[in-house]
């Protein structure tokens, strides 16, 4: 009974003052098995996103010769490639659009997802002493991942224009869809994004297949050819992959290709609201097993 | 119930820590486990049972039915083994690992510094680290601007603001990142064993700050292992044992009970805390005032193996004062096992020692900032004086061994005479052809 006694006359001795009753009271217990999504929280952390992207900005081109230009140069030469060996030697039709600019149409949006999954995967896994030492909302790290892949994004958007202007081709006001477009590709980079670098934390396994699926998924889009090559229904269901929508957009509203991608797209909205959504959730779930785990 | 802070309710921790061992018996069952696990264990996880499989996983309790109540203004300090539990409720507490049971209600914005410069990155300047550590913190950019020169200032590191920190040395870096920390305003503010770094004055500053900040009415819950630290800053005290709260109360007796639960738990030789209250060495004619001699480094470490020649030696006294006075000394002798007194540390030789009438249980420290005795063992022999003359005395409390060192930094140890002194040789006038 010491304790008591001595909390006792602690008590009795301390002359403490009291906040107003307006303070915020947390509540921190053992979450349930699906956790709400707190997005105000993640909105109040805004901040910490725009100064995570401006570090990971910073740091990437530090000491490097070309620093920004390489937002440019590997999308370029991809484009390069594709045009030889696809627009060149294999004949693939381009919707009736010079080839390399079909390609590099393409791969613009296509370097957004996946810098944003390349980048997402192992993202927790690199800010393990943040994450076992502070507290913010986790979501902020792949969100921060996916958003800074938007500079690189739009260093090589500024190339295409150029590119458009060579080759004389003129937007029309279709171009009034392309931020729809831009957050759809945004919406399927995060919800990969969530997917996989909380499978990361337990299973570092994804990490190593990571290469091999950013190859199979770049095959999978219509990037070095066209969706038009398949015929309907098959077209429709290949807009399971939201970059088959993302892509058929750029194209359509940009390039003006002739085949409006409307069912395309309504699939791929879909679906990438699904992968977003399950993603989010299923990062929340697991969430609370990072620090630990790490 | 307004002015309560932090309450905890009967808080629990339950840690997975690997697999259970299996055994394996031959190859074959070797080559199949390796085989047929990994499908088993993928399978665990997309049906959702991976994160508390019990049965893929051997668990242990790191805290289990913790319940505390900390009042707003409160400074708490936390103290315990390693292992005992301080980290867990820490990082339960900033909201960065969940309790398994249990839970705790907060009142007021919580800052928690558990590591120094955490996010801090090598390549980017002292400028930029400011704001991105001041955002990881939860810090808004308007806060941060408001407090930059600030912050800058209280680092010392003006003129190195705009170098990248990894060119900066360690006492820079860490210089910054307190600096950053120690102007977060939180209601609450957690802190985990920072001090621990940076040199001395640093460190005093550090601690002046904190104390700023408890005494504009926030909370502090604080741990350490440096014992005078924490009963410096903290009025209360808590101390984990095995996951559990084993005393709260006022921080001078939590940090005894610490250091005697330590104590208790390693018997015989080689203890930094000595019991004097039946000590062998005491003449029959005095009562035991003299209570316990506790030795530690200058550094604040519990002196167990002996103190290299040359370091800084610490000790408290703990000793009684049956009535009130003003006149009372202790003192330090150190004698060889020779029976030769080599040197003897007094109170009275304390040029500012107008202690003031003092009553009850006292304790007196003792800083010898450089013990320069060579390599040996020495006794200790101790006394207390009230009014001029001795009422407590006890021979041989202590036994110190001195540990051979570089005290000169030549690359030899000492070993001849009985001290070391710190001297200087030259040869007179310029060099013969």
């Amino acid at each position: 009974m010491r304790v008591q006694e001595q909390l006792e006359e602690l008590d009795a001795t301390t002359d403490l003052p009291t906040l107003p009753a307006s303070v915020p009271v947390t509540r921190i217990e053992s979450s349930g098995a699906w956790p709400s999504l707190k997005l105000r929280e993640v909105w109040a952390y805004r901040e910490l996103i725009y100064f995570l992207i401006w570090r990971d900005l910073k740091a990437r081109y530090k000491q490097t010769v070309l620093g920004g230009g390489w937002a440019i140069i590997q999308p370029l030469f991809t484009m390069v490639i594709f045009s030889f060996f696809f627009g060149r030697l294999a004949k693939v039709p381009s919707d009736g659009i010079p080839y390399a600019l079909f390609a590099f149409s393409a791969l613009v949006p296509w370097g957004l997802f996946s810098h944003g999954l390349n980048q997402a995967a192992n993202s927790l896994v690199i800010n393990t002493s943040l994450i076992k030492k502070v507290y913010f909302p986790r979501l902020v790290i792949p969100i921060a991942k996916v958003l800074s892949g938007l500079v690189d994004f739009s260093l090589a958007f500024i190339v295409l224009l150029g590119m458009m202007v060579y080759y004389d081709v003129h937007p029309t006001l279709k171009v009034l869809w392309l931020p729809f477009f831009l957050l759809l590709a945004i919406a399927t980079a995060l919800g990969v994004a969530f997917w996989l670098s909380a499978a990361n934390v337990h299973v570092r396994d994804v990490e190593q297949t990571l290469p091999f699926l950013t190859q199979i998924w770049l095959f999978a889009t219509p990037i070095a050819y066209p969706s038009s090559l398949l015929s309907e229904p098959w077209r429709t269901v290949y807009g399971i992959n939201p970059m088959v929508g993302v892509i058929e957009g750029f194209r359509w509203a940009l390039l003006g290709a002739k085949t409006a991608p409307g069912s395309i797209l309504a699939v791929s909205s879909l679906a990438a609201v699904a992968i977003l959504v399950s993603g989010a959730f299923w990062f929340r779930r697991l969430e609370k097993t990072f620090a630990d785990v790490l | 119930m307004s002015d309560v802070a932090i309450h905890i309710e009967k808080i629990g921790k339950q840690y997975h820590i690997g697999r259970k061992v299996n055994q394996h018996k031959n190859l074959y069952d070797v080559l199949t486990d390796a085989f047929v696990s990994p499908f088993r264990r993928a399978g665990k996880l997309l049906r959702g049972q991976a994160t508390g499989a019990t049965d893929l996983d051997e668990t242990i309790w790191a805290l289990r039915d913790v319940s505390l109540e900390i009042k707003h203004g409160e400074i708490v300090g936390l103290i315990g083994r390693n292992g005992a539990g301080k980290s867990t409720l820490l990082s339960i507490l900033s909201h960065i690992t969940e309790p398994t049971e249990g839970y705790a209600e907060i009142r007021g914005r919580v800052g928690s510094l558990l590591e120094v410069g955490t996010g801090f990155h090598p390549e980017l300047t002292g400028r930029d680290n400011i704001f991105l550590n001041g955002a990881i913190l939860g810090m808004r950019r308007a806060e941060i601007l408001r407090k930059f020169d600030e912050i800058v200032s209280f680092a010392e590191i003006e003129k190195f603001i705009d170098t990248p920190v990894k060119h900066f040395s360690s006492g820079m870096y860490v210089r910054l990142a307190f600096a950053v920390a120690a102007h977060l305003e939180p209601e609450i503010l957690i802190i985990d064993e920072v001090l621990a770094v940076g040199d001395a004055a640093f460190q005093k500053k550090c601690l002046g700050q904190m104390r700023e900040v408890s005494r504009g009415g926030r909370t502090v819950f604080f741990v350490s292992h440096n014992m005078e630290v924490i009963e410096n800053l903290c009025r209360r005290g808590i101390v984990l044992q095995d996951g559990q709260v084993a005393f709260s109360g006022e921080m001078k007796h939590a940090v005894d009970y610490y250091l005697h639960s330590i104590d208790g738990s390693r018997p015989g030789h080689g203890s930094h805390i000595i019991d004097l209250s039946n000590a062998a060495g005491r003449p029959a004619r005095y009562r035991p005032l003299l209570q316990r001699l506790e030795l530690y480094t200058d550094q604040g470490r519990p002196l167990k193996d002996g103190l290299p020649m040359g370091a800084g030696l610490k000790a408290y006294i703990h000793f009684k004062l049956e009535e009130p006075t003003s006149n009372f000394g202790a003192c330090l002798a150190f004698d060889s096992l020779f029976g030769q007194r080599v040197f003897t540390a007094h109170s009275i030789f304390e040029p500012h020692s107008a202690w003031g009438e003092r009553m009850g249980e006292q304790v007196f420290v003792c800083e010898i900032p450089s013990l320069t005795l060579v390599p040996g063992e020495y006794k200790i022999t101790m006394a207390l004086d009230i009014d001029k003359s001795e009422r407590d005395s006890v021979e041989d409390a202590a036994h110190l061994r001195i540990l051979r060192s570089d005290y000169y930094g030549t690359g030899w140890s000492p070993w001849n005479g009985m001290f070391v002194l710190k001297h200087r040789w030259h040869l007179s006038g310029p060099q013969e052809q």
